[in-house]
């Protein structure tokens, strides 16, 4: 094997779900169908009101980002920090099965093979227990 | 080697330093969450210098062109100085040039600044009756169109500054502005897309401005504009929208009262209500909101699950002043 050869195996063999799902592109392509889906379900979309739509759409972009294993840099602690607020009113784990079932929805709808969406599936669900303050 | 200057210290930044580690890491005070230019907390503008591309990743078209970029993931190859986006104002005097009532409530003033001022039609000034009293107001006027700033300004109930603008200001007066912000305005390219222009009131005054800046630029696709208020003696400038109209056959103005049976060539009912029962779809149309705040925030939400996507979607809720 070249080296050219022998790089291409080491990065494609290596690519992370981020990349293999098409980075950037994959998470704007996601973005707006997701949110969409989490802002029309009667069981969660309460935690949603009142808040500024714009700042939640970044939001959101920041949670696929971190789902499909892409560069973040946030930490158990934030997860915590940012739905404590929402633990409060009541957030558990229905909402966040709900939550989880929307981000596997919008991955089929955007025709992502059933195990790249297992394997984002994975790395929310390992979010679970700091998202909801356990 | 690259500078970056922010608060009136300038830091010298260093090789794959982000702009965001460089300031913050010089005790600056700005905010930041993910560190990976996506939550967009990190926001600021460039008032000197051009932010790389890479830093305008994921914004919205009408702030990449007033140069905002994202701190934590820019990394600038000429100096730059930076500010948080609500720093980012500049005062300048103005004389009132004409003042004229638009309707019962709502009073046309053109204002001339005494220095040129940079701005897109449906960006806002602050216009300031003493230096710590100020309200923001929607520019009408096009630049390169319009010789003069235009402002519809709504006479509120004990509104001190929209009752002093009312009742004493006077032609060859000089105020002070602050300003241009905001991000609602007219973005060229895409020209064939469809548009759509929901107002409220004087949320007309961005609009107005909005239309004839794309109208002006040769926006080819079909532009609907609706403006509502409770009455007939509430709409306004209906007699300039309906030349428009004649004059540009891919433009639509729809004028709607809610408040009593609407007359010929008028719609009954509520402006977005009246929108979103003649537009289903909102796939790939742009959209501008303008007026009243619960119903910016209600037909944003209801324009974006409809279809419409969250970069097409411009809004400039008109908050009043909560201060005596």
């Amino acid at each position: 094997m070249t080296e050219k050869k022998l790089a291409d195996w080491w990065n494609e063999s290596h690519a992370s779900l981020y990349e293999k799902l098409g980075g950037e592109a994959a998470v704007n392509a996601a973005v707006d169908i997701f949110y969409r889906k989490v802002l029309a379900d009667p069981r969660i979309n309460r935690f949603f009101e009142g808040v500024d739509m714009e700042k939640q759409a970044a939001k959101q972009k920041a949670f696929l980002t971190m789902a499909f294993g892409g560069p973040h840099n946030y930490t158990g602690m934030d997860m915590r920090r940012g739905h404590a607020h929402l633990v409060k009113q009541g957030l558990n784990d229905s909402h966040f099965d709900a939550v989880m079932e929307h981000l596997g929805a919008t991955m089929k709808e955007l025709n992502v093979p059933d195990e790249l969406i297992a394997q984002a599936a994975a790395i929310a669900e390992s979010t679970r227990n700091d998202v909801l303050g356990r | 080697m690259t500078s970056i200057t922010y608060g009136g210290n300038t830091y010298p930044l260093d090789k794959h330093q982000s702009v965001l580690d460089c300031l913050v890491g010089h005790g600056a005070p700005v905010p930041f969450s993910c560190r990976s230019g996506v939550c967009q907390t990190c926001l600021m503008r460039a008032v000197r210098g051009v932010p790389p591309e890479d830093s305008q990743r994921g914004l919205k078209d009408s702030l990449k062109l007033q140069n905002y970029f994202l701190a934590c993931v820019c990394h600038p190859t000429d100096d730059l100085e930076a500010a948080l986006p609500q720093e980012v104002v500049c005062s300048l005097p103005a004389t009132v040039t004409a003042l004229e009532p638009l309707n019962g409530e709502i009073m046309h003033v053109s204002l001339e600044c005494h220095a040129p001022l940079e701005y897109r039609a449906g960006q806002f000034i602050n216009l300031f009756r003493d230096p710590t009293l100020g309200r923001s107001y929607s520019l009408a006027s096009v630049p390169g169109h319009d010789e003069h700033l235009h402002l519809h300004v709504r006479r509120l109930p004990q509104g001190r500054v929209s009752g002093w603008i009312h009742e004493e200001l006077r032609a060859g007066q000089t105020v002070e502005i602050r300003g241009p912000s905001g991000d609602c305005f007219y973005v060229p390219g895409r020209p064939e897309q469809e548009m759509v222009l929901i107002g409220t009131g004087s949320g007309l005054a961005p609009l107005y401005g909005i239309l004839r800046d794309a109208l002006r630029r040769g926006h080819s696709g079909p532009i609907r504009l609706f403006h509502g208020s409770r009455n007939r003696a509430g709409l306004y400038l209906t007699g300039e929208l309906r030349e428009l109209a004649r004059n540009h056959s891919n433009f639509e103005y729809v004028p709607c009262v809610s408040g009593e049976e609407p007359a010929p060539g008028l719609e009954g009912g509520r402006a977005h209500e009246i929108a979103f029962r003649e537009i289903g779809d909102f796939k790939d149309k742009r959209l501008f909101l303008c007026g009243h705040p619960e119903m910016v925030s209600a037909a944003k939400k209801r324009a974006f699950l409809a279809g419409a996507a969250m970069k097409d979607i411009y809004a400039d809720p008109f908050n009043v002043n909560a201060a005596p």
